[in-house]
């Protein structure tokens, strides 16, 4: 679209869209300055390039806000609830795009609907049940909250993966003698990596950075996830700048590496329904 | 729908024949073809089901019933009818402020976000060189957690040390201001941040869309002489309406269930200048344990929510899109 125009039209587009770059990456390159700055040279220089390196900074963040802890609890919950929305979303989305069980069409209508219900809807009834199974407050019962709320998104993104691959492969196998357990693990596991690692990612990444559940079901500092516990972290420091940001920096590093060495899958990925406000 | 049922009748014929070559005189239950063709699909179906059932369904069931109790969330929940939602809509001034500022937050999210997304995606479409590097700068803000961006901005909207004490020293007075002490900027400010970090997802997802746009059609609107602003008009927008309006659907929903940016930033302050459904319903439900009281809202929240769905799809269905 747009061909054929002299580059000089472009002028004011550059000018415009390099404005916004600098309203996106600004204050995330003011949160990497401060964290490098000492508590007297952020006082005096809020939002420029530090005029000393303080990398103390980050052992200090690391050792206060015990993110050793926290960032371990973090991948926990990212690693359990990606596994577990995996294997059972995936169990499902094969079972819907291949094993046509009957009635799949009021299911999916199920699905659509009763995904939408929103949290502060069943906070409330889940967090008492939660208290009288013992749930409360512990790794499991968060686990197996976040496999619930993103299931459905998982189940909706593999289905229509599968459902757009060819069944041959399988049909062979099938002819060669395989059983279904066979079928799926043998072939069709191997050809959903690229849906499985989309999934992965942004659940992962909504796991990473959810806030309001972790902070309902949660009070115990040691299972706290990074973003509950760096909360508290800027709620303690509140004016300690460096040191709060060097906290931040820490948070979202492995957040921002990953999404720049997988780019396209998050993109697409989270436009495909992962959206979220 | 068609290729489906080919499919349908396609495959029990193959999986019939793989089970009677490899077992031809055993057939037990497990092998029989009722079982392989109506139970097991399900039992792949069923632990993902039983979860989201006992994890979102059935407590969101709990939920409308114990919106007419008065409940404190330990001991036994005493029915009262609509006496929550009488209290809500005719006697609790903070829960009506909460809901209208929701209203407004709806009005801002509808908007600004919008109108940001189309002007600069139309701008970027046009662009080849460094349009890769642009976006990814674009969305870079959506992958980072609430908490960090709140962070962000709790230091460059300080007053003492804030963007506006920068700007100062560069000669340009008048900005350096507690836009999140004050209760007339606090809510605006909290939707600035909250935009600040939405914004540039979604202008990702309607320049995907317009790239999807044939480009013949942009041929065929020049060759009728359009200028930009009517191939934006009768093109671009047209071409991308679907994806525009499940956005506005999508915004109005959570327009209403907005929590982590006003929590972390304000608590819903000063005075409640900031105070949001979900902040009061977390607030009554789990630092006054009026559990009753805060399913009542939270039945609200969901309705309204559901409301503007059904408008939207009600809508849709009209013709008014696609």
């Amino acid at each position: 679209m747009f061909k054929k125009k002299g580059k000089s039209r472009l002028i004011p587009n550059y000018i415009i869209l390099l404005l916004l770059v600098c309203l996106a990456l600004g204050p995330i390159l003011v949160l990497f300055f401060n964290s490098l700055k000492s508590f007297n040279d952020l006082g005096t220089n809020p939002i420029g390039l530090p005029r000393v390196v303080q990398i103390e900074n980050y052992v200090n963040a690391w050792v206060q806000g015990e993110f050793a802890t926290t960032l371990t609890n973090s991948l926990i919950y990212v690693v359990f609830t990606v596994a577990g929305v995996l294997v059972l979303g995936g169990m499902a989305a094969y079972s819907l795009a291949r094993l046509d069980p009957p009635g799949d069409n009021f299911y999916l209508v199920y699905m659509l609907t009763l995904s939408t219900l929103p949290f502060w809807l069943y906070v409330i009834p889940l967090f008492i049940m939660w208290r009288n199974l013992g749930l409360l407050d512990t790794r499991a019962g968060l686990i197996i909250m976040y496999i619930a709320f993103n299931s459905p998104f998982a189940i909706f993104l593999l289905r229509s993966f599968l459902m757009s691959l060819s069944r041959d492969f399988e049909d062979a196998a099938r002819v060669d003698g395989a059983n279904e357990w066979q079928v799926m693990t043998r072939v069709v596991i191997p050809i959903m990596w690229p849906a499985f690692l989309t999934v992965g990612l942004v659940v992962g990444l909504g796991v990473w950075s959810e806030f309001q559940a972790a902070l309902i079901f949660l009070q115990r500092d040691e299972l706290m996830p990074v973003t509950t516990s760096y909360y508290n972290f800027t709620q303690r420091f509140g004016r300690d700048w460096s040191l709060t940001s060097a906290g931040a920096v820490m948070m979202i590093a492995p957040v921002l590496a990953l999404f720049l060495a997988l780019q396209r899958q998050f993109v697409t990925g989270l436009t495909q329904g992962g959206i979220k406000l | 729908m068609k290729n489906q049922e080919e499919l349908q009748t396609e495959s029990p014929a193959a999986g019939d024949g793989a089970t009677i070559a490899v077992s031809p005189h055993k057939q037990s239950w497990l092998h029989s073809r009722r079982f392989r063709r109506q139970i097991m699909p399900w039992l792949f179906i069923a632990p993902i089901t039983l979860l989201h059932l006992v994890v979102v369904v059935g407590p969101s069931v709990a939920g409308m019933y114990y919106s007419l109790t008065e409940w404190s969330g330990i001991g036994k929940a005493e029915f009262v009818g609509l006496d929550n939602f009488r209290e809500l809509f005719f006697e609790d001034r903070n829960f009506l402020l909460a809901l209208r500022h929701n209203l407004m937050w709806l009005a801002f999210f509808l908007t600004v976000p919008f109108a940001m997304a189309l002007a600069v995606a139309t701008l970027l479409a046009q662009v080849r060189i460094g349009s890769m590097a642009i976006r990814t700068a674009f969305f870079i803000p959506y992958v980072l957690p609430s908490v960090v961006v709140a962070s962000i901005w709790r230091m460059l909207l300080d007053p003492r040390l804030g963007f506006g004490v920068a700007l100062e020293n560069w000669g340009i007075k008048g900005l350096a201001y507690p836009y999140l002490g004050d209760k007339n900027t606090a809510l605006a400010a909290i939707a600035f941040v909250d935009n600040w970090h939405w914004w540039g997802f979604l202008m990702i997802l309607f320049l995907t869309a317009m790239q999807s746009i044939p480009s013949d059609l942009y041929d065929a609107a020049k060759i009728d002489g359009a200028n930009r602003w009517q191939e934006f008009l009768h093109v671009t927008l047209p071409g991308i309406r679907p994806t525009v309006f499940f956005m506005l659907m999508m915004t109005a929903i959570w327009s209403f269930l907005v929590f982590d940016y006003v929590w972390i930033l304000t608590h819903g302050g000063p005075a409640g200048s900031s105070e949001m459904l979900a902040t009061y319903l977390y607030k009554q439900a789990f630092q006054r344990f009026e559990a009753g009281y805060g399913a009542a809202i939270g039945i609200t929240m969901s309705a309204i929510a559901g409301v503007m769905a059904t408008i939207f799809v009600l809508l849709r269905r009209r013709g008014w899109d696609v």
